[in-house]
């Protein structure tokens, strides 16, 4: 069974996601007898041979100018003539912001069962089924693919990257690519220094700081373990900090590996959306937060008297380490 | 103008989550449904929005679902929907919603279809791309937000790290997220309004369906929480780095 997964980059360098989403596709092709090769679409300046440690063996590259802009459809059309060259029977996307545009195209184009947020790799001893979460987080579903081509996008931190070590022959792959109709006119980037989605960890901050100006420590202990920043509903509504840095059922879902809550108090729609970190540490000052239940590590005390002495905690650690 | 507001039935925040029928149905029994809230509090109120500066638009609102999905119709009809479409089958994979979706759409010609970013129950982010294929529209997915002028569209995307603004000629497919507009609870003229508007129910055209949810399950329970004295804050870090080494 050949997988095919598709490489996502920014600013020339493939995404951490996409790392990801290769060693997905390498286990898997390994597991199902076949071999695992990607395609990369657009200008990179990164060396595509360095996927070969991650287990790709062979990279399709489409230099053209008109793919330097996410037009989904443009793209769905090039990544299905990849599949129909290499004869993949599964294509693996990163479920990040190019996969959620494509993969669902390519689905309907191909007839190709699509999962779309899958945290494992599939079981094949009975069908093809992949487990992905449910019911934000709080459930999963093992969800069985019915098409001879199969797509899975993978959640972006659901899977660990191995690399090996290894080369991966690049070959360019001429494909017909239409003129983009989406046309960029401007990218921004968000106030904090880290992308919320794809942090190994994230330092959030809720009600409990009573207001925008005393952010400067959360901000600080961020920075300090090189964390994205992030908020819950009732302070992005408040405006204190950017709708983006919203975590949360109805904001952006997280699966860091430590997620640091500071003064929420943990409502399941919060809950929701923070459930898949690895560990939760959660400070607030009072001792019946409901947060305390989902959280791995905790500290009933004043946000303004523990994240300092956080803050310190973590330069020593990070000065002896 | 016409848009076409994608309506979705999920069960409310709160629902306690638990399943039946050898864990391969959701237990509903007591579960409280609403609209879909990306659908309701993004799609549904910027399209309103859109109606308050032009008069001459309407929104027209499609579901994928029995007769139990009416009364979340109803309100989103309440909301500010001009006539809503359910196409009468229990829908079980998102091919088989866009692929019905996109039946009612191509009749009614739409300049712009609005969907949620995802639904709370699947999350699966899925119909809106495949309902612009099925359509051959432009798609913008994971929208903050949205403006028009004559027949073009600037939308906002999130992208890894920060956001996009792309210009789009419709007609367009947009999924929407937070940012896009504010909440909106419907007032009583609304759902006076709304117990009158029309509501077709349309059979199904074809159910063929691309995947099947073999078995749900719930994740393991936390083993509790270990509490640190705020007085002893290092040994809480010392613990992230040499117990849980994820610092």
């Amino acid at each position: 069974m050949n997988v095919l997964v598709f490489i996502d980059h920014v600013d020339g360098h493939i995404k951490k996601a996409s790392l990801e989403a290769a060693s997905y596709g390498a286990q898997l092709a390994q597991k199902a007898g076949g071999t695992a090769e990607a395609i990369a679409l657009g200008n990179l300046t990164e060396d595509l041979a360095t996927l070969g440690k991650y287990g790709i063996q062979k990279v399709h590259q489409v230099k053209n100018d008109a793919l330097n802009t996410i037009d989904a459809q443009v793209y769905t059309k090039v990544i299905e003539q990849a599949v129909q060259q290499t004869g993949a029977k599964v294509v693996v996307f990163s479920n990040n912001s190019t996969g959620k545009l494509v993969a669902p195209r390519l689905s309907v184009r191909l007839k190709a069962g699509l999962v779309a947020g899958a945290v494992a790799l599939p079981d094949t001893t009975n069908g093809f089924v992949v487990r992905k979460n449910v019911f934000s987080g709080k459930a999963f579903a093992n969800v069985s693919i019915n098409t001879d081509i199969k797509i899975i996008s993978l959640n972006v931190n659901a899977f660990t990257i191995s690399a090996t070590g290894g080369t991966a022959e690049v070959v360019p792959f001429n494909a017909t690519v239409d003129a983009p109709k989406v046309k960029v006119i401007d990218t921004t980037k968000a106030s904090g220094k880290v992308s919320l989605t794809e942090a190994d960890i994230v330092v959030s901050a809720g009600r409990g700081l009573k207001g925008p100006e005393n952010w400067k420590m959360v901000e600080d202990l961020a920075d300090s373990l090189g964390a994205a920043l992030a908020c819950s509903r009732p302070v992005a509504d408040a405006h204190w900090r950017p709708h983006n840095e919203h975590v949360g059922q109805t904001g952006v879902a997280i699966a860091p590996n430590l997620y640091i809550a500071i003064g929420i108090s943990g409502a399941i729609q919060h809950l929701a959306g923070v459930n898949r970190s690895k560990v939760i540490v959660v400070v607030n000052k009072d001792p019946e937060a409901p947060f305390f239940k989902a959280a791995d590590y905790g500290i009933v005390g004043d946000a303004f008297e523990v994240v300092p002495k956080m803050l310190e905690a973590v330069k020593k650690v990070k000065a002896s380490s | 103008m016409k848009i076409l507001v994608c309506i979705s039935k999920t069960p409310d925040t709160t629902a306690k989550i638990a399943f039946t029928d050898n864990n391969t149905k959701f237990a509903d029994a007591g579960v409280q449904w609403i609209i879909n809230p990306y659908d309701e509090w993004y799609a549904l109120v910027r399209a309103i929005e859109l109606k308050e500066a032009d008069a001459s638009t309407s929104i027209h609102l499609a579901t994928v679902g029995g007769a139990d999905a009416e009364p979340i119709i109803r309100k989103a009809l309440a909301l500010g929907g001009d006539e809503a479409i359910r196409i009468n089958v229990d829908p079980s994979d998102s091919y088989q919603v866009a692929a019905q979706i996109a039946e009612v759409a191509k009749q009614g010609n739409y300049d712009l279809v609005l969907t949620g970013k995802e639904t709370i129950d699947f999350n699966n982010g899925s119909v809106g791309g495949m309902l612009a294929e099925f359509l051959d529209m432009p798609y913008v997915a994971q929208a903050t937000s949205l403006q028009l002028a004559g027949t073009t569209a600037t939308v906002k995307r999130e992208i890894e790290g920060g956001e996009e603004t792309v210009e789009v000629a419709l007609p367009l497919v947009v999924s929407c997220q937070k940012g896009m507009a504010e909440a909106r609870i419907p007032n009583m003229r609304g759902i006076m309004a709304a117990r009158t508007k029309p509501l077709k129910v349309v059979e199904a055209s074809g159910n063929e369906t691309l995947t099947n949810v073999a078995e749900f399950g719930l994740p393991p329970a936390k083993a509790g929480v270990k509490l640190v004295s705020p007085d002893n804050v290092d040994e809480l870090i010392r613990l992230l780095h040499e117990e849980a080494r994820v610092i």
